[in-house]
């Protein structure tokens, strides 16, 4: 925390803050103080604890213990109600406005004004929702529909509604992920005339380069616990990165080298229909290669076609996709999960508890559940062999857990992953698609899945990895496919890789 | 809580709610002779017989993530079907001669009516993906109307004694409906434990999306459980009909709260996903021992439903309370 927390400009300060979550440390006495008119970044690798921390100040979950102080009292948020009701509004990268409501409907969501009658006074609130537009600079009606906006648009709406609710804090959890250069520098404006009012920031981001543009000072966490704060002004890129590593990249991850051999997959000319837009695409003309023995690393933001692609790869869009596969040389068509697991495809999806496990099941059942099959005997499943079958993978890839019979549901987010893993290895794949495999996952966690990765490339097994984490992608990948609006934009071998030319590829272009 | 003992919490507390109803009974001197007596346990058991079948497929529709409103229709079609073919056999117009049906016959044609009833709830649930709250509920309409037009509106009666015997007929001193309904227990208790559909039922509930990457066929799975549920509410209009030996077009009506009822009591989610056969044969024991108390005391009918109410609200309020933990 820096020096003068206590200042009297001090909007937000939380102290000692710690949480657990079943299996895992999610905040170890965390503490933070934000000032009026500032911008406070809050940096971290993923799994840090950063969403965590705002969960608690937006009053989504209560602390295991701490305090909080806004404006020089305590507070105790029961839910997110209270805390907006005190001022502090939180934008979430999955922005949370409806998407068929128009956009002064989302401003005056669930504070509507209302006539004599009792009635929805809709002119006033559209021109309430007018009055706040203008002064983002944002000139859509605000009978609009949500869902026809771009995504920086509707994060103005967001911002809109924040200040519309007469936030003093508000937080924004990765505000520049998803969206173009141009959206960036629209942000950075508005943020700037935020702080001009006297509104204090969060600000999460992975985009180091924003800092000295927007930040006043910023805050570090690694593993839930924090590591230090400083003024933007006195720390270099070095010293953030450092600061933010802890170790080096290359001491968490090793890969052992090894001669790609045949080719295991074949994508030519693939094409995803847009699932809502007739005429557009969400992947278009993407085609590849992988060879056994070797990790593609597909690197994309938000909305780039990764995960459709994965998908489509996998054989879960057979009515809006075409194109070419081959497994092994032999061309493949998948028109369902079942085809594409029996020719030795696999899928772990990026949203583990909302794709990859049956949280209700335990993780015996949940690692047989693609190749029940294995666990049967006579017809009818076999505890023992089921036992048997979760018990080799717990071990092997070292998942947390009291026993087999555990219910998913209890088990922490890296060890959760490592079941989704065991239930796609167990189908013996020769192709494996990742999904974001580390997302949420803890370091330790995170360390042993890229060794697994490892073994199983060694072992001949093609990896394809999508990942939105560029160190991650350039430390793991052989190659690195680029993607952007559903094209491919890019492929870099390793060693003509880096965060740059990557990053160039990625941005959408207007 | 590991899984193991949240399962015993839960059955503990159905069979903790069933041994306060018996110990309460008891305390009621009036009737604590004829409640305890062998006679009353087999009226007890008999009683809920057609409930149990109804409840069994009932369970794997809810499992699965769905709810069937039309059993107690389906029931009084198959019922009326399996009694009609019985007496009158069918009359096919190109011979102009009436085809007969044996005991046999007539039962299987009631079973088959009762399965296709509810793969036709299946198939529109898959097909049009139709929730299959309104699915069902159309098939609540639909099949009560066709065993109106079926019996023309009165009750088919006289179906002699061979048939009579699934309903009235006792093997071993036991009532035939309580020996064809413990049979299907044993049946089912298998299926959802032991046999990949059991366990897809599980993972669907659970999680349709990860159930779906997994390589699972969900429409297949769907059909195979609605069908199945039609089959058992087939049965069960078997029962009915066979112990009243009349199959009369209004038999069944209001069964499909009952049902959902004993599944909800029996620890099963709404939600789908988790909760077991066992667990509805206590929801089902409890509402059996419930009436049959409350008749007893002689508790108003009225008051009787009003207890009922009474008792699902509490158990599913339970069952949320663990499930928050």
């Amino acid at each position: 925390m820096t020096d003068d927390a206590t200042a009297v400009d001090v909007a937000l300060i939380a102290r000692g803050i710690s949480k657990s979550f079943p299996g895992v440390k999610a905040l170890d006495n965390v503490s933070l103080a934000v000032r009026r008119g500032r911008l406070h970044a809050l940096l971290g690798e993923n799994g840090a604890g950063k969403s965590t921390l705002m969960n608690i100040l937006a009053g989504v979950f209560p602390p295991d213990s701490g305090e909080i102080t806004l404006e020089g009292e305590r507070v105790a948020f029961r839910n997110t109600r209270e805390a907006r009701e005190a001022g502090i509004a939180i934008i979430f990268q999955e922005l949370n406005l409806i998407p068929h409501l128009s956009v002064a409907q989302n401003i005056f969501l669930g504070r509507e004004p209302l006539t004599a009658a009792g009635l929805i006074d809709d002119a006033r609130m559209n021109r309430e929702a007018t009055e706040w537009l203008r002064r983002l600079k944002l000139e859509v009606d605000p009978r609009r529909q949500v869902a026809t906006l771009r995504i920086g648009q509707q994060q103005v709406v967001e911002i809109a509604k924040a200040l519309s609710l007469k936030a003093r804090v508000i937080i924004m959890d990765e505000p520049t992920s998803a969206i173009t250069d141009q959206e960036v520098k629209v942000l950075h404006g508005i943020i700037q005339q935020l702080k001009a009012d006297g509104v204090a920031i969060i600000y999460i981001t992975h985009k180091l380069d924003e800092l000295p543009i927007i930040a006043d000072e910023f805050t570090v966490m690694r593993d839930g616990r924090y590591v230090g704060s400083q003024e933007t002004k006195a720390a270099t890129h070095d010293d953030i990165v450092r600061m933010m590593v802890g170790r080096d990249l290359s001491e968490m991850f090793s890969r052992t080298p090894t001669e790609p051999r045949d080719e295991v997959l074949r994508v030519e000319g693939l094409y995803l229909d847009h699932p809502e837009r007739a005429g557009d695409f969400a992947v278009r003309d993407v085609s590849f290669y992988l060879r056994r023995g070797e990790v593609l690393g597909i690197f994309g933001l938000m909305g780039a076609g990764r995960t459709e692609l994965l998908e489509t790869l996998f054989g879960l869009h057979p009515k809006r996709a075409r194109g070419k596969i081959a497994v092994e040389g032999k061309a493949a068509w998948f028109s369902s999960a079942r085809e594409a697991i029996d020719a030795g495809v696999a899928l772990a999806p990026e949203d583990r508890k909302r794709e990859g496990l049956v949280l209700s099941l335990s993780v015996a059942a949940n690692t047989s559940l693609a190749c029940i099959g294995k666990t049967e005997r006579m017809g009818l499943l076999d505890a023992g062999r089921e036992a048997e079958l979760a018990d080799g993978y717990v071990k092997r890839l070292r998942t947390k857990t009291p026993s087999v019979h555990q219910l998913a549901r209890n088990l922490s987010g890296g060890n959760q992953q490592k079941v989704v893993l065991a239930k796609w290895l167990a189908t013996e794949p020769k192709v494996l698609l990742l999904d974001e495999p580390t997302r949420g996952v803890d370091i330790n966690a995170k360390k042993e899945i890229y060794a697994l990765m490892d073994e199983l490339v060694a072992s001949g097994l093609g990896v394809v990895l999508v990942s939105s984490e560029l160190p991650e992608i350039l430390a793991v990948a052989d190659r690195i496919l680029v993607m952007s609006e559903g094209r491919k934009t890019a492929e870099f071998s390793r060693a003509e890789a880096n965060e740059e030319n990557i990053m160039r590829a990625a941005l959408p272009k207007d | 809580m590991n899984p193991k003992s949240r399962e015993f919490l839960v059955k503990f507390q159905s069979v903790a709610a069933l041994l306060l109803m018996v110990i309460a009974l008891s305390l009621a001197p009036q009737i604590s002779g004829t409640f305890f007596s062998q006679e009353n346990a087999l009226n007890v058991l008999r009683q809920i017989s057609v409930n149990l079948c109804l409840s069994i497929g009932m369970t794997l529709v809810i499992l699965s993530g769905g709810i069937d409103l039309s059993v107690g229709s389906v029931l009084a079609f198959s019922g009326a079907v399996a009694a009609g073919l019985l007496k009158n056999g069918i009359v096919i117009p190109a011979f102009g001669a009436a085809l007969q049906f044996t005991v046999f016959g007539a039962i299987v044609a009631g079973l088959v009516v009762g399965a296709f009833l509810g793969w036709f709830n299946g198939w529109v649930i898959t097909r049009f993906k139709l929730p299959p709250f309104v699915a069902t509920l159309g098939m609540l309409s639909i099949a009560r109307g066709l065993t109106q037009l079926w019996t023309k509106g009165f009750p088919i009666t006289g179906l002699g004694p061979q048939f009579g015997f699934i309903g009235t007929g006792h093997l071993l001193g036991l009532p035939m409906p309580v020996w064809i309904s413990a049979v299907l227990v044993v049946i089912f208790v298998i299926v959802t434990r032991k046999t990949r559909l059991g366990r897809y039922l599980y993972a669907i509930g659970g999680n349709e999306r990860a159930a779906l990457l997994s390589g699972l066929n969900l429409n297949g799975i769907k059909l195979a459980v609605y069908a199945l549920g039609g089959a058992l509410a087939g049965i069960a209009g078997l029962l009915l009909t066979a112990r009243l030996d009349s199959a009369t077009p209004n038999a069944g009506i209001g069964y499909e709260l009952d049902s959902i009822a004993a599944v909800v009591i029996g620890g099963t989610s709404l939600s789908g996903g988790r909760g077991s056969v066992l667990g509805t044969v206590l929801g089902c024991l409890i509402i059996g021992v419930l009436n049959n108390g409350l008749v007893l005391l002689e508790v108003s009918p009225f008051w009787q439903q009003v207890i009922k109410g009474f008792v699902i609200l509490a158990a599913v309020a339970l069952d949320k309370m663990h499930a928050k933990e």
